[in-house]
């Protein structure tokens, strides 16, 4: 007896089990809310976790908590994407780096430091865009978990998940689990493509900033970022047009704080500041590690429960699958069902055309400009047609040239009162239609 | 005014690494931060406090303490971010203490490895700390001593659990914690004054709405939006008896039959923006100028009333503006101008009523300050800037009554006094975590009266071994149920018979869920709440933002949170 004990705690699987003591409680025993169906206690559910590949996407402040959360839950086969390198002002959270780490690649850093720490864990890094890779590449996976602190990339990688659905396939539906932080808040959500509301059904939930009218920053400034914004955006262009901003460039910084003080003094506008003008400049959002923790660990927990059938998790089809999160007044979360839209850009398979009411006076210009602003819409360069022509398009360079009278004409003269037009942005694989109507 | 702008003080080293935070809590919070002293008292699997900790290193917490007199072990290394595999056999405290420290250099960590039992029997040993941990399970007795400690010190205490997918905190802070800097949503905050306007504001007003109805397109469309409410509210009151509108009616009436019909829609917009903002503004701004019942609640406390020489500051500045406010009927002007469309002058103008108005405000406030310094012969008179502050902030100051958590002694029954019949009825609200945190407390007590060795140590915590699971749970599901009775009985609340059988059902199963994990901790569930708490502390620390009053579940399995009082 003695002797058997010691054989297995000297072998490796011996090793392991002791590892597991904890987590095996929940993979070895049934609870009140295990669904008898899916949860296989034991061997097998043991088995598929150490096997489920996951990838990570963003190894920032989201991405270190993630890496870490998924190596001591279990996962044995991860692999994470950042184009991203350590920057000094990520160390106040991102805990995988040291001041030695600035200039290099996150994902190879944070790929490192875990394998190292937590052993039996591989972890694969990507250091590069998620543009660069395919279908095939995403196809792999069980499970995405997304630690992003952009929109764009959001959009991106959902569209793509929701476009490799299949349905004779059911291995082809990657639930995605996405976490999302801005200082004391944040959200967690669990999207199962296809089946649920996706990332961009749920878009609005990101309303952008309304941007100061270029005549304010032009002519009227009267707060402090009003004179930021006219170094950033007038300033630069009329007095260092052949040099491309940096915003990383301490010396481009100075410089835009310079001229922002010194247009604020001309106006008596008080409190410019360069870390202000930084902050504007860079668009800087607040971001603390309790936070990062948090939103962190809610998304790994779903991915855990998604892998295992150890507890429901959040996403299932008519179920909860949002989660809001706000720390700065007391501690308040918010868990819900976010439905899909039926008219959803990205997941309706028969989208219609949602009616537009516009300005039949106004130009293509003007109108191509207000589709940055819709919360639904958000895209920065649009190209748009009709069913029987081309309206506008930035690429290739001859469509555009072919096409750029049109910008300065006025909808009227372009489309009838009722007629589709559809838009598309080459940033996302996805297509909006609009139904327009002259008010 | 010289042509060059002064000569650029770019970011420090240290500005430059804590940026992301500084934007949040400012110099002055961090400063709060570089002086505390946190003392982790760990036992168990030991994940969260150490989540916690790593969540305060890595923004520059001064200094933190580890007692944990456990030792590495595999069972860790699966667990635990903070320790490695050259770490097995050595003392918890010291490699978790070592691992932490590498996140930070700015940080300086201690350790201590006895047992907590005869730690705390040195004279002074709870001394150095500024804020305290204790993780679960921990002995009653000792549970006990650290609120005492809570209690007569004023340090602030945590106390929480991790159990499987389930955890629980609440914090003991002390029975006055006031806060000034509460950071409202500033789009609540602007407090303009326009039912109640001063003659500086007023004038300006009456200034820039001079002949307001035959200025040139461009001129009217650049009033700014405060100075047109106040001009329309003068004409409304001589039509109505010098009453300015009122009701929610009134108000509806004023917005789309006064402000919206004055602008002129005759351009190539269509409308006007300033008066966009006018009328968007009408029933957010047209309030009389009332604090909320909290602060007025706050100028009528016993610390505020009777104050002395060595009154908290906070209580000094309370009890001059309470004078102010008795004097005047409204609170000092805060100040700050939303923006809107205006020219550049007439804004910066406008800017300066309301700042100049916040100036004399507070330059009374500083000399009741000062009066009630010399009749209390105070010694070190307070700084200009906190009262400032206060100013500015004075309808939004917030007062925590902290007061002691439940700590579960063996065989007595859990006492809810003031909080029971509140608390009760919480409990039938759909949803409610009430029930879990029973279970927490039944759970509390099992490991109360279940020791490791039966030598009085460690406490044995329910559901360890596979063969105990179902006597386990039968014995926590049976003491979480007799609590809820008790708590029943004790807020005399009738609550109707299938009612009580749903909570009792979803008592069971949260004690069956805690009993199920056998005392292990997951990972993700103390990381989350791990930042829960680092939150919090850094709220608590900072006197900044709001804390939890006084308690806190996380259910992982639903991904929701509840706050209660107990
Ligand atoms: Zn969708």
């Amino acid at each position: 007896m003695v002797d058997q004990v010691s054989e297995i705690c000297g072998s490796m699987e011996g090793l392991t089990l002791r590892r597991r003591k904890y987590l095996d409680k929940f993979l070895t025993r049934e609870g009140p809310f295990t669904d008898p169906d899916s949860f296989m206690p034991g061997e097998p559910v043991i088995e598929s976790l150490s096997r489920t590949k996951v990838l990570v996407i963003g190894a920032g402040g989201l991405g270190c908590e993630i890496l870490k959360n998924l190596a001591l839950s279990g996962f044995k086969d991860i692999h994470v994407i950042d184009m991203d390198t350590i920057d000094v002002s990520n160390l106040n959270r991102q805990f995988l780096f040291r001041h030695a780490d600035v200039g290099k690649y996150k994902a190879e850093v944070a790929a490192k430091f875990v394998e190292k720490r937590v052993k039996g864990v591989k972890i694969t890094p990507y250091c590069g865009k998620i543009q660069d890779k395919d279908e095939e590449y995403y196809m792999q996976f069980a499970l995405i978990v997304c630690g992003l602190d952009s929109i764009e990339a959001r959009r991106w990688i959902n569209a793509m998940l929701v476009g490799m659905v299949d349905e004779s396939n059911p291995d082809s539906m990657k639930p995605m689990v996405d976490g999302g932080t801005e200082g004391f808040k944040g959200q967690a959500r669990v999207i199962l493509p296809s089946m649920t509301s996706c990332f961009e059904c749920q878009l609005d939930m990101h309303a952008p900033r309304a941007a100061v009218p270029l005549c304010t920053l032009a002519t009227i400034p009267r707060q402090p970022q009003h004179c930021i914004e006219w170094a950033h955006i007038i300033a630069w262009e009329e007095e260092r047009k052949e040099i491309t901003l940096d915003t990383d460039d301490p010396e481009h910084i100075t410089w835009l704080y310079q001229k922002a003080l010194k247009r604020a003094h001309e106006f008596n506008i008080p409190g410019v500041t360069y870390s202000m003008t930084q902050g504007v400049v860079k668009n800087i959002i607040p971001a603390i590690a309790s936070t990062n923790a948090i939103i962190a660990a809610a998304v790994c927990n779903e991915a855990f429960k998604i892998a295992t059938n150890t507890n429901p998790f959040l996403g299932f089809p008519g179920t909860n699958n949002y989660m809001m999160y706000t720390g700065d007044d007391s501690i308040y979360t918010y868990t819900f069902e976010h439905e899909k839209k039926p008219d959803c850009p990205v997941c309706s398979t028969d989208a219609v055309a949602r009616p537009l009411t516009v300005d039949g006076n106004s130009t293509l210009q003007d109108f191509l400009d207000s589709l940055a602003e819709r919360p639904e819409a958000q895209l920065k360069k649009p190209a748009i047609r009709t069913e029987a022509k081309s309206l506008y398009y930035q690429f290739p360079p001859g469509l555009e040239e072919q096409t750029r009278p049109n910008l300065a004409k006025k909808l009227s003269e372009l489309v009838e009162n009722g007629e589709e037009v559809a838009i598309t942005d080459p940033a996302f694989p996805l297509q909006f239609k609009y139904k327009l109507i002259f008010k | 005014m010289a042509d060059l702008p002064p000569p650029v003080q770019g970011p420090t080293a240290k500005e430059k690494k804590y940026d992301r935070q500084l934007r949040l809590w400012g110099a002055t919070g961090q400063m709060a931060l570089e002086n505390a002293h946190i003392l982790l008292v760990n036992s168990g699997p030991g994940v969260v406090g150490l989540e916690t900790l790593k969540n305060l290193v890595l923004p520059g917490v001064g200094q933190f303490t580890i007692q944990d007199s456990a030792v590495v072990s595999e069972a860790d290394l699966g667990v635990s971010f903070f320790v490695e595999e050259e770490d097995l056999g050595r003392f918890r405290a010291e490699a978790t203490c070592n691992r932490l420290k590498e996140l930070n250099p700015d940080v300086q960590g201690h350790f201590v490895a006895e047992p907590v039992e005869s730690f705390l029997t040195q004279p002074d040993s709870l001394k150095p700390y500024t804020l305290i941990l204790v993780a679960a399970p921990i002995r009653p007795d000792i549970l006990s001593k650290l609120s005492a400690h809570a209690d007569a010190s004023l340090v602030p205490l945590f106390y929480f659990h991790s159990v499987g997918f389930y955890s629980h905190f609440s914090i003991h802070l002390p029975p006055a914690y006031p806060i000034v800097e509460t950071h409202p949503d500033i789009e609540t905050t602007s407090d303009l004054r326009l039912l109640k306007p001063w003659k500086e504001l007023a004038d300006f007003a009456a200034d820039k709405t001079k002949g307001l109805d035959a200025m040139a397109a461009e001129d009217h469309g650049h009033v700014p939006y405060i100075a047109l409410l106040l001009h329309y509210i003068e004409e409304w009151k001589q039509s109505r008896d010098g009453k300015p509108p009122s009701s929610y009616k009134d108000k509806t009436t004023f917005r789309d039959e006064v402000i919206a019909k004055a602008a002129r829609t005759n351009n190539a917009e269509g409308g006007e923006e300033n008066f966009d903002e006018a009328v968007a503004a009408v029933l957010k701004s047209l309030n009389p100028p009332e604090p909320n019942g909290a602060v007025k609640d706050i100028f009528k406390t016993k610390e505020c009333l009777a104050l002395s020489a060595d009154s908290a500051s906070f209580w000094v500045i309370a009890h001059a503006i309470g004078q102010f406010y008795t004097k005047h009927g409204v609170l000092p002007v805060p100040g700050s101008v939303p923006d809107m469309k205006a020219r550049s002058a007439d804004y910066i103008q406008l800017q300066n009523v309301y700042k100049s108005k916040a100036r004399k405000d507070v330059e009374e406030v500083v000399e009741s300050v000062r009066s009630l310094e010399r009749s209390l012969n105070r010694s070190t008179p307070i700084e200009e800037k906190d009262i400032e502050a206060f100013c500015k902030n004075a309808a939004h100051i917030k007062l925590v009554r902290g007061r002691p958590f439940h700590v579960v002694q063996a065989g007595e029954t859990i006492k809810w006094g003031d909080r029971a019949k509140s608390i009760a009825q919480t409990l039938t609200f759909p949803g409610s975590l009430i029930p879990l945190y029973i279970a927490f407390l039944a759970w509390d007590e099992f490991a109360a009266t279940h020791d490791k060795d039966a030598l009085g140590g460690a406490p044995k915590v329910a559901g360890e071994g596979d063969s105990e699971v179902d006597t386990d749970n039968e014995k926590v599901t049976g003491i979480a149920l007799k609590t809820l009775n008790d708590l029943v009985k004790e807020a005399s609340a009738s609550i109707e018979e299938n009612e009580l059988s749903t909570i009792k059902e979803q008592t069971g199963e949260f004690a069956q869920e805690l009993v199920r994990a056998g005392g292990a901790e997951l990972h993700n569930i103390s990381s989350l709440t791990g930042g829960l708490i680092s939150q919090e502390i850094i709220k608590v620390i900072t006197e900044q933002y709001i804390p939890v009053d006084n308690t806190c579940i996380f259910d992982g399995v639903k991904s929701k949170t509840e706050v209660l009082r107990v």
